[in-house]
């Protein structure tokens, strides 16, 4: 508004004057359509962000039954919203993982002929600690507690069973 | 009564002073005209694409419960639906297949130089578009394969420093791949890709219209120091009923395939299943699946993965920009963008059949 009272100061010659009520309106069209345009792209970036899932707040399942898997296999449960790895040893020992390879997230699945826990998408090889032994993994698996109580056989997060 | 409509028309419209253009374009003539029309193919395809696409949205129904179902309803219900639908994504991979051809044969008559800037860059953000429409289609029958090729795809999205996990959110709509996912992808698909395609293709094509066909730079200076060795035809009707054969071929070409090798449907997706062994992505993704797969977990201290996506996406910039590493003179032209065009094109060819070979 400087320049305004210089233009209000020459009245004599108000065309080579800078023109101030001009600059005022450029600037007030101008926020006004920058704000309209903000008032407009808000609300629309907001609305690409999907809205949370409920969490679901899982922490232990049931996984399966006894007696569901045969010795040395695996079978994937749902753990919340997402899939979980339960494996039967061929000793007998029951071992639960996350089953989101932590490579680009595909669904992993017990080898029997190796041992050892495979995903498919890029060759990334874990052992049934859920270490990442071979290819891509990045991470290890979570580990999941297993319990077996009566013939049910209960998965849970670690720290909280 | 043809005659009257038109004589109608041109008094009011000036038919001929719209068609003006058409009648002077002319196309050079050399022996590698041929190439000149991978694009009118191109587009052809795209055509073919709309077309079958609308059809196929007479019974398509997005939505994780319905969409596998319905897409089975078109293939074994509908009365032709098989062809249809297999008509779509056999001209979706011919497209792909003839959109990179069409790169290349202009990266390798160099046909990007000034003042034909604006319409590479144009071109690779359409060749872009066409992949997402490949992308985003391969999702909508929401098969197995479908899915974890989604999962992949928009983890790898995900693996982008900063601004990865906002577009990874943006793009699954939600956390994980959900029919959130192939409602989103649906509607990239029907609606988000084709209208910026349309706008693409209208600046494209304005762009070959305005200034037209590109020489080969050698052949451009023998012609500039000898106008007389100048051959070229007329577009309307020499080239355009020549275009009209190689779209007659790429129809023929394109419902051979349908007919003989339908378009598979695979298994419904679930999310709760383990990746089927041997998953692989489509061919055109083949090249890039293949080198992150050969990249290991780590490199010195970054993650392979994280390196392989911001170096393709580098690359792709790169790609993008390259009319503006090039000189500005036809007899000074830089044979080393030639050369990394070979070997682009060495390095697609060999990973894509790497991929393809290697368990």
């Amino acid at each position: 508004m400087g320049s305004g009272d210089q233009g209000m100061a020459n009245p004599s010659c108000p065309l080579q004057a800078p023109i101030p009520r001009r600059g005022f309106v450029k600037l007030l069209l101008g926020g006004g359509f920058l704000a309209t345009a903000a008032a407009f792209l808000y609300p629309v970036l907001r609305y690409f962000i999907p809205p949370p899932v409920a969490n679901l707040g899982v922490d232990e399942v049931v996984a399966a039954k006894v007696g569901e898997l045969k010795p040395n296999s695996g079978m994937i449960f749902r753990f919340g919203s997402r899939p979980g790895l339960l494996i039967l040893e061929a000793n007998g020992t029951y071992r639960a993982l996350s089953a989101s390879c932590t490579h680009l997230g595909c669904t992993v699945q017990y080898r029997p002929d190796l041992r050892e826990i495979w995903c498919p998408c890029h060759n990334g090889i874990y052992n049934l600690n859920g270490g990442n032994v071979s290819g891509p993994p990045p991470k290890p698996l979570t580990v999941f507690n297993v319990h077996v109580r009566g013939d049910e056989i209960f998965v849970s997060r670690n720290g909280e069973a | 009564m043809v005659a009257t409509i038109i004589r109608w028309l041109d008094e009011r419209l000036d038919l001929d002073g719209i068609l003006a253009p058409f009648r002077h374009k002319t196309v050079p003539t050399h022996k590698l005209t041929y190439w000149y029309f991978f694009g009118g193919i191109t587009l052809f395809l795209f055509v073919i694409q709309v077309l079958t696409g609308i059809l196929l949205l007479l019974y398509y129904r997005p939505g994780a419960d319905e969409a596998f179902e319905s897409v089975q309803y078109i293939m074994t219900r509908v009365q032709f639906g098989w062809l249809i639908r297999s008509i779509h994504s056999w001209s979706a991979n011919l497209m792909i297949f003839t959109a990179f051809a069409h790169m290349f044969s202009v990266l390798f008559l160099k046909a990007y130089r000034k003042p034909r800037e604006l319409t590479w860059v144009t071109g690779m953000l359409l060749l872009f578009l066409v992949m997402g429409f490949g992308f985003s289609g391969y999702l909508l029958p929401w098969n197995k394969l479908a899915f974890f090729a989604t999962t992949v795809g928009t983890q790898m999205a995900g693996e982008i420093p900063f601004i990865g996990h906002p577009i990874m959110i943006f793009l699954r709509g939600g956390p994980q791949v959900t029919g959130a996912t192939l409602t989103r992808f649906f509607g990239f698909h029907v609606a988000v890709l084709p209208g910026l395609v349309v706008v693409l293709i209208s600046i494209h094509l304005f762009l070959v219209q305005r200034q037209g066909m590109s020489v080969p730079p050698k052949l451009e200076a023998k012609r500039a120091e000898n106008p007389s060795l100048r051959r070229e035809m007329k577009f309307f009707p020499n080239f355009m009923l020549r275009e009209l054969m190689a779209w007659y071929v790429a129809i023929g070409t394109l419902g051979a395939l349908a007919a003989l090798f339908p378009w598979n449907l695979g298994v419904k997706a679930d999310p709760f299943a383990s990746a089927p062994a041997g998953i692989k992505p489509e061919w055109y993704f083949l090249f890039m699946y293949q080198t992150l797969k050969l990249i290991p977990a780590k490199v010195w201290f970054v993650e392979g993965e994280v390196l392989g996506i911001v170096g393709c996406t580098l690359i792709a910039l790169f790609w993008l920009l390259l009319p503006f590493f090039e000189s500005d003179r036809p007899t000074r032209t830089k044979a080393w963008i030639t050369g990394l065009g070979m070997f682009a094109l060495a390095y697609v060819i060999g990973m894509t059949a790497y991929g393809y070979l290697a368990k």
